[in-house]
């Protein structure tokens, strides 16, 4: 009461909302910073530093992070700072078009479940629920298993079984907007069920779909390396990330920790900044939530 | 003659909302249907709008025994309707500019020549300046995209209009410029009204005949139980 008298409770609500913004704003900005420096670095290293990442130096094999090797060596004497960029490159490329194309199948499949609605519906999802049932690592292994070492088995694999997910999210989205009066406005104007999907639903749902997109890229990395590390995704010469934890496990038991280390950092910082990205943009699209941030 | 005969619907067939309805419009006449929050007074009206397949029944729609609703129903006996809704947030597509909400039906049905100069047109009657055209629904009040909504309802030009509680969330003067508006199309065209309310005063004074829901059937449930409002909003078939 004391704080209503003073005219106080206006102050304390705007510091309470600027404590919230300022963490906000730091995790924001440095996600942005951590993701810009990853892109930045994944695509002006290889041009623009003429080292080779595949140069062998046997007598300066397994070197501790030093001067002349920031992040140490390999094995057989490689510069770990120069493959793990490479090895990003790859994952990152991979990342990005596996959960493109799994994006746009899983929109594709889920507007048409979704807007079709009845036994098209029913039964699409039906085919959906069956293969989520089986472990997607698993069904990934025996898709790559079946194509020559390489990149694009490798997207293939982690799109065709990371679709099901966002034909989930776009399949309820477009039900819950089906429902919606101004669809029925549409009906009622003479557009044809296409025009209602284009027009209309899809508008609607790209920014969950295109959210999932974003969330899927360090998801699909993840399991590009995990494909590597099990030998099945790229070939071992190919500087992925997952490669390079595979190929230093031995050298962690003899107590070199760098080879597994900083290959290991190199997944997970891009992950918790696309994550820290995904999330701002979510509080900043959902009006919602923007209202609620505004207290 | 819009004749809707001993039609059962609802959304789940062991529970329909009302059973044997039956209710005619002729051409160029006004009906009111008068009945309390959630009888299934909208729901009859988006039966008769080809917006929800009945369970039961029959439409004839000037003659012709309907026999498909929404997509499925012929383009020229859906844009026979114009319909507008209660809730004009709802019913408009939160990405359009008005001036695109109103030509829709339009560039939906093939008629993009003309469509600026119909639009103009229509926003004239209905008193939508040419600022607020360029605005999208979040833009604007209640009552101005209403208004937009009256404006595509009648863009097609259609034979019939459905008014779903178009006024309910509207104060006195635009639901009377409202009710001129359509009143004034129906003198020019001779479209036949349905308009759903529960406003007594409003639809006696509208329309030519007000038919309360209460005569037309008994609840076969128990009366209904939806909080108000939530038969707005229903997944069509």
């Amino acid at each position: 009461m004391a704080d209503l008298a003073a005219g106080r409770t206006g102050t304390v609500w705007r510091s309470r909302g600027g404590e919230g913004r300022s963490t906000r704003t730091l995790r924001l900005r440095t996600s942005a910073v951590l993701l810009t420096a990853t892109v930045l670095a994944v695509l002006l290293v290889p041009p623009l530093v003429r080292l080779d990442q595949q140069a062998v130096d046997l007598a300066a094999k397994l070197e501790a992070p030093g001067w002349d090797h920031p992040f140490g060596t390999d094995d057989v004497g490689r510069d770990l700072l120069l493959r793990c960029v490479y090895g990003l490159r790859v994952s990152l490329l991979v990342g990005v078009a596996a959960a493109l194309t799994a994006t746009v199948v899983g929109t594709a499949v889920g507007a048409t479940a979704g807007a079709l609605g009845g036994w098209v519906d029913r039964g699409v999802m039906r085919v959906v629920d069956a293969l989520s049932s089986v472990p997607h690592l698993l069904m990934g292994v025996f898709i790559v298993a079946m194509f020559r070492p390489g990149v694009w088995p490798v997207v293939a694999s982690v799109a065709l079984t990371h679709w099901l997910s966002t034909a989930r999210i776009v399949r309820a989205e477009v039900l819950s907007l089906r429902a919606r009066p101004h669809i029925d406005a549409a009906v009622s104007g003479g557009a044809s069920r296409w025009r209602v999907t284009v027009r209309h639903l899809l508008p609607g749902v790209l920014p969950q779909a295109a959210t999932a997109a974003v969330l899927m890229v360090p998801h699909a990395m993840w399991h590009e390396s995990a494909l590597s590390f099990l030998g099945l995704g790229l070939p071992t010469h190919t500087a992925s990330l997952g490669n390079l934890i595979q190929e230093a496990r031995g050298s962690l038991l003899a107590g070199q920790w760098w080879p597994t280390l900083f290959p290991g950092l190199f997944i997970i910082v891009p992950t918790l900044a696309v994550a820290g990205l995904a999330g701002a943009w979510r509080e900043r699209i959902n009006p919602r939530r923007r209202s609620e941030l505004m207290l | 003659m819009l004749d809707l005969r001993s039609v059962t619907a609802g959304y789940d067939k062991r529970a329909p909302v009302f059973r044997d309805v039956s209710l005619s419009v002729a051409p160029g006449e006004a009906v009111g249907l008068l009945g309390p929050s959630g009888c299934g007074k909208s729901t009859l009206a988006r039966v008769a709008a080809l917006l929800h397949r009945p369970d039961a029944g029959t439409l004839h729609l000037d003659g012709t025994p309907v026999r498909h609703w929404r997509h499925r129903a012929p383009r020229e006996q859906r844009t026979a309707f114009g319909v507008v809704f209660q809730q004009a947030r709802l019913s408009a597509d939160p990405r359009l500019r008005l001036a695109d909400l109103i030509a829709e039906p339009l560039r939906a049905t093939g008629r993009r020549e003309g469509a600026a100069g119909r639009v103009a047109e229509l926003a004239a009657t209905v008193g939508l300046t040419a600022d607020l055209l360029t605005r999208r629904p979040h833009e604007v009040s209640d009552g101005q995209l209403q208004r937009a909504c009256l404006a595509r309802a009648l863009v097609l030009r259609p034979r019939w209009l459905v008014c779903d509680e178009m006024t309910a969330m509207l104060d006195a003067s635009t639901t009377a410029a409202l009710v001129r508006v359509v009143e004034d199309y129906r003198a020019a065209t001779g479209a036949g009204l349905l308009a759903v309310g529960h406003d007594r005063v409003l639809l006696d004074r509208w329309c030519e005949r007000t038919v309360d829901w209460a005569a037309l059937t008994a609840p076969t449930t128990p009366a209904p139980t939806c909080p108000p409002g939530t038969n707005k909003v229903r997944r069509g078939n």
